[in-house]
């Protein structure tokens, strides 16, 4: 019975993805003319990228061969990159775990998401296509993350981005330490009391994994189910990414000790104060998403912060990644962040594969998405020119072979530029609960 | 014991003054924008005693012997933020640092700004190591009145070192951006009913004064008497189209020099402004989309410009992360969208000079002017360029 339900439920789904975007994937689209930036290799000048049926079949040279029934788009003068991945981000309007405990390992953030939410097409206008959507940080443990594909979507499940297919886990794990979690109990008070209550709620997690293991499959000997030790031997198992926000360099010390001690993935969030461990960082082989902003200060973690260190991380060998924060900064002006890490030294190279495939890596989602490569999703943006000028345009967002933002459009246009009610959603501005940066 | 005291305090007189005032500056740039005329191709400024003694291409100007010089790629004049509380408003955030809004009433035009500037904040560094030279810096948006504004420049040590001009606006705040920490009004209408009370009790009391009647003195009357007799503007942070009418309504009947602050939806009422004329220091063009702000949009600089309103542009105030803004970067988005590249260099210079009716000291490179230059080593507007050098009053402090 619900196995026909599910098929017409998916069918609908992909007549509705079709008829958005008003042709069938079984054309295929060749762009031609542009300069490719596949991440995956040098730049191709004058370029040919085809796609098929939602994926890559061909990055080339000029003198690729295109299709003869393929729909050509001259897209001469322009810059064709992969779409964006950002791995921390506040779009969609979501929640996370409220005040009655300082560790919600049970809450999922993409029960609340608004998959109709204007701050997705924003994020399409910034070409941004994949998306790693958190809860907040006013918690040790704020709840489950959720990895979305911005496609257009009626439901959050058309978003997801699965990445275990067998557990079905699509997100990973937000926690944060230094100030923003410290509060009147339930919360922690110190930094000490932050870490142990972290350390008890793993070692808690450590018996039920244990309990599991022992029952052997036998159901009458399993432990009763808890939805929050569930999520969290995800993590001991490794399946599930820990995305932790910290600031100060001894606070970056500390999410790395604990994952050490319980053997769990780790992804640094924001890292203002990298610069000064970014020897640490790299010894224990952790990869770190930062932030790049217009000044240091605003709280007292962040007064040390630099836009180095993207260049400080990259010298020292720990793979980079960026993230908005968005409404920290803004998802239309992600490529932006890079650039500032460029102005502060780090490389060119360094910072598109930022704004990409280190991100993907750090989702796991990188055998889908962040190269422009044959047998990829074809999630790509074609910019008005370099990636890094302040005069660039995102002109176009694909995602899976269908143009899903153009800015030639103008019901588009506006969610790049702004104006008289664009924006009607909530933006997550990070002063009411207890701040997220 | 005397003697020696007073040898050793000349000796370091002069070791210390004598780099300070007696330099003599030669700054050449691949382009020199001069924003009094086209930029120049190889160009030269001249600076001597902490003024500009001359601009021109390099062919017609020798460097005389003696001057120290710099070279950069562009050369601009120092940029002028025409909006900001840094220096009040610390980069800590913490309670002893924030002194951009005092939350005891709603209206106290009486406090002044230098009372409560720090010249060595670090955010004050932070904008003069992005060019900027010049900032009207003081007392925030949040309060019906929030106190007085004043022009620094972004260098000195203590406030009286970096003075240009120690009252030039009152901060007002319309629309619902009232902070939650005031006794405020609960309604807009009140908020305008309370202002108007204010406005008609300073009418009475500046014709006492212009009148030389015998009259006890009020701080805060005789702000807002300047006000109403023209010596100061009233700066005006608003964003909606119908909070910004609702300030043209205020300033006609009380017939007050007045520039809007914000105006995120002042692109909504082109018209009623420009017939007004009033000019706009125009939101931080990447300010975040909520509350009042909403509507903003990357497009307001340029469409404002292009209609031939007064724009300069703002820093603004921020409450968390990160801040303070950067005019440099909100000019690049706002170049952009709309404004133009060149455009918005006048925009970061002489309109703002003009803006803030400072131009007769600094804004273009000109003989006379302020000694004030910032140097790249690309568009001053891109990303991934450098700010190479900052003089300010004809000293090299980047």
């Amino acid at each position: 019975m619900i196995k026909p339900i599910r098929s017409i439920l998916l069918a609908s789904i992909c007549a509705l993805l079709f008829s958005l975007n008003g042709y069938t994937q079984s054309i295929p689209q060749a762009f031609k003319g542009a300069q490719i930036i596949p991440i995956s290799g040098e730049p191709i000048n004058n370029g040919v990228l085809i796609v098929e049926n939602g994926t890559i079949t061909t990055v080339g040279g000029a003198s690729t061969n295109i299709p003869s029934d393929a729909n050509v788009h001259n897209v001469s003068g322009k810059v064709i990159m992969p779409g964006l991945v950002d791995t921390h981000s506040h779009i969609g309007e979501g929640d996370g775990g409220d005040r009655s405990s300082a560790l919600h390992p049970d809450v999922r953030i993409m029960d609340t998401i608004d998959p109709r939410s204007d701050t997705f097409r924003k994020a399409l206008a910034g070409g941004i296509t994949s998306v790693n959507v958190m809860p907040g940080s006013g918690h040790l443990m704020s709840g489950q993350t959720v990895y979305l594909k911005l496609r257009p979507a009626n439901t959050i499940e058309d978003m997801l981005l699965v990445i275990d297919e067998e557990e079905n886990i699509y997100g990973g794990m937000k926690m944060a330490n230094g100030t923003n979690p410290i509060g009147n109990p339930p919360f922690p008070g110190t930094r000490a009391k932050s870490a142990a209550l972290v350390r008890s709620l793993f070692v808690k997690a450590r018996e039920y994994q244990a309990k599991i293991d022992a029952a052997g499959g036998d159901e009458s000997k399993m432990p009763p189910r808890d939805i929050g030790m569930e999520a969290l031997v995800q993590v001991l198992e490794g399946k599930r990414t820990v995305h932790n926000h910290t600031h100060r360099h001894d606070d970056i010390l500390t999410a790395i000790r604990l994952s050490q001690e319980f053997g769990y993935d780790l992804v640094l969030q924001h890292v203002s104060e990298a610069w000064k461990v970014a020897d640490e960082i790299a010894e224990a082989g952790v990869p770190a998403s930062i932030i790049t902003l217009d000044s240091f200060g605003g709280k007292l973690e962040a007064v040390d912060l630099k836009n180095a260190n993207g260049k400080y991380l990259e010298d020292a060998g720990v793979m980079v990644g960026l993230h908005t924060d968005d409404g920290i900064t803004d998802s239309r002006l992600f490529l932006r962040s890079a650039a500032l890490a460029i102005r502060e030294g780090m490389s060119r190279k360094g910072a598109l594969e930022s704004l990409t495939i280190a991100n993907a890596k750090m989702m796991r989602i990188d055998d889908r998405v962040g190269t422009l490569e044959k047998g990829k999703d074809a999630d790509f943006i074609i910019l008005s020119g370099d990636p890094f000028s302040v005069y660039t345009h995102v002109e176009q967002t694909w995602i899976e072979g269908h143009n899903v933002w153009n800015r030639a459009n103008e019901e588009d246009r506006k969610f790049a530029t702004g104006g008289y009610e664009v924006f009607r959603g909530e933006v997550h501005t990070h002063h009411t609960d207890g701040g997220s940066q | 014991m005397r003697y020696i005291k007073s040898f050793v305090f000349v000796f370091a007189f002069i070791l210390l003054v004598q780099p300070l005032q007696a330099q003599q500056i030669a700054v050449k740039g691949e382009t020199v924008y001069t924003m009094a005329g086209d930029p120049i191709n190889d160009g030269v400024v001249l600076i001597k005693n902490g003024k500009i003694e001359r601009v021109g291409p390099a062919s017609n100007i020798t460097v005389p012997s003696g001057y120290t010089i710099h070279e950069a790629k562009v050369v601009s004049p120092g940029l002028i933020d025409a909006h900001s509380v840094v220096g009040l408003a610390g980069h800590l955030n913490q309670d002893n640092d924030q002194d951009q809004l005092e939350t005891s009433s709603a209206i106290q035009p009486e406090l002044r700004a230098m009372d409560a500037y720090n010249a060595r904040e670090a955010l004050v560094g932070h904008l003069r190591d992005h060019g900027i030279t010049t900032v009207h810096t003081g007392h925030g948006p949040g309060a019906l009145i929030s106190g007085q504004t004043m022009i620094v420049k972004t260098t000195g040590e203590t406030v009286e070192e970096a003075l240009v001009d120690s009252t030039t606006m009152l901060a007002f705040t319309m629309g619902s951006m009232i902070s939650g920490a005031i006794k405020k009004p609960g309604t807009r209408s009140k908020g305008v009913a309370m202002l108007r009370q204010q406005l008609i009790k300073a009418r009475s009391y500046a014709k006492k004064r212009a009148n030389g009647d015998d009259y006890s003195v009020n701080l805060g009357m005789e702000a807002l008497a300047d006000l109403l007799d023209g010596k100061i503007k009233a700066l005006v942070t608003v964003h909606k189209a119908n909070d910004i009418m609702t300030a043209l309504r205020l300033q006609q009947e009380f017939d007050f020099p007045m520039v809007v602050d914000g105006g995120a939806e002042a692109y909504l009422i082109i018209d009623e402004l420009k017939a007004a004329g009033v000019p706009v220091i125009v939101h931080p063009t990447m300010m975040r989309t909520y509350g009042d702000g909403k509507n903003a949009s990357f497009e307001t600089a340029g469409k404002l410009y292009q209609a031939g309103i007064p724009v300069a542009f703002q820093s603004g105030y921020e409450g968390y992360v990160p801040k303070t803004r950067v005019i440099l970067f909100e000019a690049g988005v706002a170049a952009a969208n709309g404004l133009g590249k060149e455009n918005a260099l006048k925009v970061l210079t002489i309109e703002a000079a003009k803006l803030l009716g400072i131009n007769n000291r600094v804004g273009s490179l000109e003989a006379g002017k302020d000694a004030d230059i910032a140097m790249f080593d690309g568009d001053p507007l891109e990303y991934t360029s450098h700010i190479t050098g900052v003089i300010i009053d004809g000293v090299k402090v980047k």
